[in-house]
């Protein structure tokens, strides 16, 4: 059966119930270009989406050399052919006519178009002056979660074994660094537990911090035609907000900002009193619950009812519901890991599968899941603060054996600390001692907390500041260097998604003007360099995707993502495929842990964890001291009270977050036009009984103030926890006349974030800060243009629904038959 | 109970001064932790975390006091706090001499001197932990016991970021 649907006015589409243990039915959604049929395509290529961490398979639709199109792959085990908004409409970013298509060098101040040989020689000459001044410290490479996999390999590679800086993390330090660090403090290495098809089988499906619906909008498309099937899953949130996650909760908890370790210790606490533990599998492949027990002691639901604000028969209710499941899954995303005590928090999540034994079987999943659509890919090959497969900095064998790899000497890969996070990089800069900043694929000058100190950090006359992007996005505009990338449909690689499934994405058309892809970009930096490896041959030994693949596969080959069973060619034509896949697994791992043996051995492990409250690393002594072998580690954690707490001053608690048409910095989301026109503007939201105290109406304009900067919005009445003001994060200023900082009135969230972060997991905290709003303008009958159908959806019924045009009209072809598992 | 009692009134002076010796000493930590955040002001994450840790030492004041009673000792049990004006003073010049490298060697002292401080306080409640064992004082082993591991994890965290920080400010001045 097809159908046209509009998916912006309903973004989840039709329904296609189905019970527990069954198939989950197919749906091929496709959206092409107007005018364009199915038919009038010239070639379909095969990819995935880049616009979320979900790893939705999809089509590109090509024709005469341009992407007119995309269409999902039913054959693919992540979304049966289904695909969300951002990637229905975000497709046509690609083509827009302000790409970047020459390089950019700064001359008397100005950014000029110049040729792809002076702007490299620039990039490399500068490099190699601060190499022989200041040495390799003074370098600093800040990546995204964006790229493929093989241009990550390459760049881990020529910064860590290379160029041998320590200076190398991700963007995904915003979005996914306390997944990777939760998973390290409960199972000592990265790898997520779990697997989309536990939804298949869950009876209880507990959301923490995370709006399913709106940030993987396909897989909560999953959990819906459960709801819809024969005996439902309930739903647990944890959520200051009324999501759409919420509206479909059993028990909705929606804390105070700032105090989920607590909220979670009062959960367990309640795990343990009425006995809802399974002590034979925390005897047999734990170690910490003694400490645990010790630590809940004082952890009532009362007092945490308290402290939290949450009703004190909720959180029994919810204890209740996770300690009766006889399948539970669980999700954490970024309510937990950009708030305070992320990690904390995060790994409390695991405790409760560890003490309840829910892991490694069908349904009882922990999905700690990751933000950006390669963010797995940043973790894994060493561009984020790790090192590549999971190898643990503290441990020497392993520097020896990644040395043995790129054959260098082991002494030029720096492990003397754990590699750099970003935040502490920029603060390097900030003082001036690091003096060259690669940035790829992300927008620091608007995505990092406290803008105006990011601003002068980045605008720094001493700083050679290199830019790989698409856009002239903020950040270019301050650059030194902007160098023309190619995005998704122009390359070809290779990127994994949040349930450990690779996609390959092919390369549909070419790319715009002189654009390059990012490996090419680096391939040819490493050679101007002129770097090694100690017999004197090129140190990046390849030039095309597929050969970096190979390479990689041979530096992950025994790790816990091996990769060496998996080809181009095995990629092509089916489903994705889950690592480990080696001779072992040949088809790839559904679920890690299924026989309750973990990577947590000192010899294997990638992590020996830290302190939770400091972050201090954990020695190797006093690892081997918990005699982990082998075993999941229980780790307690005290209750912190956040660090800016609401005063007289600044009454309200301030947190930003996304919306399900946006992604990040609107780069591409706001090239597309009906994603930009179900979200054009920036809003801020408060809830009713806030906005009747302060007497303000939907659409009035608010001045949003913290210490650190003031951002002018419309109001929109929500469902948002009283005391609390939300604002999305997505609005910068590269498409307002002052380019890339505010003219009069912010607008980016971040000018009012504070700096800070979680000192285990080092992610910024984007979700406690104590901010002050008034009123400098009625609305005049204008409401905030803040869409209805998502977490902003007004509690006024005057508010007229967020529709797409004619042009967001969107194929579904159901079958009754379900697609592959 | 009554040998406890016994023991007290035996060796209560030593056991007293020693209790009065570590009040001083963690009241001194405090000072300390609060001092380097305010003195660190840019670097974010020494700023919070000595205050989070700060507050260890101050509760570790407050149970010092408490077990002090026993032992005829009248400690006060609210933690001296720092003239919040003068901390702001030196905020405000952290964030003067942010943009300029060479204060970070100061850094580098201030995490040694706080590390050795936590080391003698580590010791004293090492001192102490024996000798409620001896004298069978459970409840001053218990405060021995709650408090003691966070000393550990505070003079973990100093050689931690000594660690951390260390190769960027010696090498890349």
């Amino acid at each position: 059966m097809t159908q046209q649907i509009d998916r912006i006015a309903e973004p989840w589409g039709t329904r296609t119930p189905y019970g527990p243990g069954e198939a989950w039915p197919a749906r091929v959604d496709t959206h092409l270009a107007e005018g364009v049929a199915a038919d009038d395509v010239d070639r379909w290529v095969q990819s995935a989406s880049i616009l979320h961490s979900n790893g939705d398979a999809m089509d590109i639709a090509v024709k005469d050399g341009r992407i007119v199109g995309v269409r999902g792959r039913a054959v693919d085990r992540v979304n049966h052919g289904r695909l969300g908004p951002k990637d229905l409409y975000g497709w046509q970013a690609n083509g827009s006519t302000d790409r970047l298509t020459r390089p950019l060098i700064r001359r008397d101040g100005r950014l000029v178009e110049t040729d792809w040989d002076t702007a490299m020689d620039a990039v490399a000459g500068r490099t190699k002056e601060l190499l022989e001044e200041r040495g390799p410290s003074a370098i600093g490479f800040y990546t995204t979660g964006q790229l493929f996999l093989e241009e990550y390999y390459t760049l881990g590679l020529i910064a860590h074994g290379g160029i041998g800086t320590n200076h190398v993390d991700g963007n995904t330090r915003l979005c996914t660094a306390t997944a990777a660090a939760a998973l390290k403090e409960s199972f000592a290495s990265d790898g997520q537990p779990g697997s989309y098809t536990d939804i298949d089988h869950a009876d209880v499906i507990c959301l923490y911090g995370h709006n399913m619906a709106e940030t993987q909008t396909v897989l909560w498309t999953r959990i819906l035609d459960r709801l819809a099937g024969p005996n439902p899953p309930a739903i647990v949130c944890v959520d200051p907000r009324e999501t759409p996650v919420a509206d479909h909760a059993t028990v909705h908890l929606a804390p105070r900002p700032g105090t989920n370790v607590m909220l979670m210790n009062a959960i367990l606490r309640e795990l343990l009193e009425h006995d809802r533990v399974d002590h034979q599998y925390i005897e047999a492949h734990a170690v910490g619950f003694a400490e645990l027990e010790k630590m809940l002691e004082d952890y009532t639901v009362e007092r945490a009812a308290e402290v939290c604000g949450v009703p004190a028969a909720d959180l029994r209710e919810a204890a209740r519901l996770i300690g009766s499941a006889e399948r539970l899954m669980s999700t954490v995303l970024q309510g937990f890991y950009q708030s305070h005590q992320a990690t904390a928090a995060a790994v409390q999540v695991n405790n409760v599968h560890i003490v309840r034994g829910m892991l490694g079987k069908p349904g009882c999943g922990i999905l700690q899941m990751n933000g950006q659509p390669t963010a797995q890919n940043t973790r894994e090959c060493g561009a984020d603060g790790d090192l590549p497969a999971f190898r643990n900095w503290s441990n020497d064998a392993h520097i020896e054996d990644l040395a043995r790899v790129w054959n260098i000497d082991s002494m030029q890969i720096p492990h003397y600390t754990a590699p750099t996070h970003l935040m502490q990089m920029m603060r390097y800069v900030e003082d001036g001692s690091i003096r060259f900043l690669h940035v790829s694929g992300t927008n620091p000058a608007v995505s990092l907390p406290e803008l105006r100190r990011i601003r002068s950090i980045l605008s720094q006359d001493r700083l050679f500041l290199v830019v790989q992007d698409l856009f002239l996005t903020e950040t270019a505009q301050l650059a030194d260097v902007v160098l023309p990338a190619a995005t998704w449909g122009e390359k070809t690689g290779t990127f994994t998604n949040a349930d450990r499934t690779v996609h390959l994405s092919e390369k549909a058309v070419d790319p715009p003007g002189e654009a390059r892809p990012d490996l090419d970009i680096l391939v040819d930096y490493a050679h101007r360099l002129g770097l090694t490896d100690k017999d004197g041959a090129p140190l990046v030994k390849w030039t095309s995707p597929e050969e970096a693949f190979e390479a990689w596969k041979e530096c992950s080959r025994g790790r816990p993502c091996d990769y060496t069973g998996i080809t181009y060619d095995k990629l092509r034509g089916g489903s994705g495929i889950q690592w480990p896949c080696n001779d072992e697994h040949p088809d790839g791992t559904e679920r890690l842990y299924v026989d309750g043996q973990f990577w947590s051995d000192p010899d294997y492990c990638e992590s020996y964890g830290r302190d939770l409250v400091t972050g201090a690393p954990v020695e190797p002594t006093e690892y081997k001291a918990l005699n982990p072998h082998g075993r999941a580690v229980i780790k307690a954690a005290e209750y912190l009270p956040p660090h800016e707490q609401p005063s007289e001053d600044h009454p309200f608690q301030l947190i930003t977050g996304r919306t399900l048409y946006h992604f990040h910095t609107r780069t591409k989301t706001g090239r597309a036009p009906q994603l930009q026109a179900a979200a054009p503007e920036v809003w801020v939201e408060a809830s009713a009984a806030d906005a009747e105290e302060e007497g303000w109406e939907e659409g009035d304009l608010l001045d949003i103030t913290t210490p650190r900067g003031a951002v002018t919005a419309r109001l929109r009445i929500s469902g948002v926890r009283p005391g609390v003001l939300f604002l999305p994060f997505h609005y910068g200023y590269w498409d307002t006349g002052a380019g890339h900082e505010p003219d009069g009135q912010g607008r980016a969230a971040n000018e009012l974030t504070l700096t800070d972060w979680d000192p285990a997991s080092k992610q910024p905290i984007f979700k406690t800060a104590a901010a002050a709003a008034t009123r400098i303008a009625a609305s005049g009958g204008r409401s905030a243009s803040a869409p209805t159908t998502t977490g902003s959806r007004p509690v006024s019924a005057s508010v007229p629904p967020t529709r797409g045009d004619e042009t967001a009209l969107v194929s579904e072809q159901s079958s009754t038959a379900g697609g592959t598992r | 109970m009554k040998l406890v009692q016994t023991l007290r009134t035996l060796h209560g002076n030593k056991v007293g001064g020693a209790i009065e010796e570590l009040h001083r000493s963690e009241n001194d930590l405090a000072g300390a932790l609060l001092d380097l955040s305010d003195q660190q002001k840019v670097d974010h994450e020494i700023f919070h975390v000595a205050r989070d840790i700060a507050a260890w030492s101050q509760e570790h004041v407050r149970r010092l006091a408490e077990v002090g009673r026993d032992y005829d000792l009248d400690l006060d049990p609210e933690p001296e706090d720092e003239a919040a004006l003068l901390a702001r003073v030196k905020q405000k010049g952290a964030e003067l001499t942010g943009r300029f490298h060479e204060p970070t060697l100061l850094l580098l002292a201030d995490l040694r001197h706080l590390h050795r401080m936590a080391a003698g306080v580590s010791l004293d409640w090492e001192v102490l932990a024996q000798t409620a064992q001896a004298m069978k004082d459970t409840e001053l082993l218990t405060v021995a016991q709650d408090c003691h591991p966070q000393t550990l994890r505070q003079m973990r965290w100093a050689n931690a970021k000594v660690k951390e920080t260390a190769a960027q400010i010696m090498v890349t001045g």
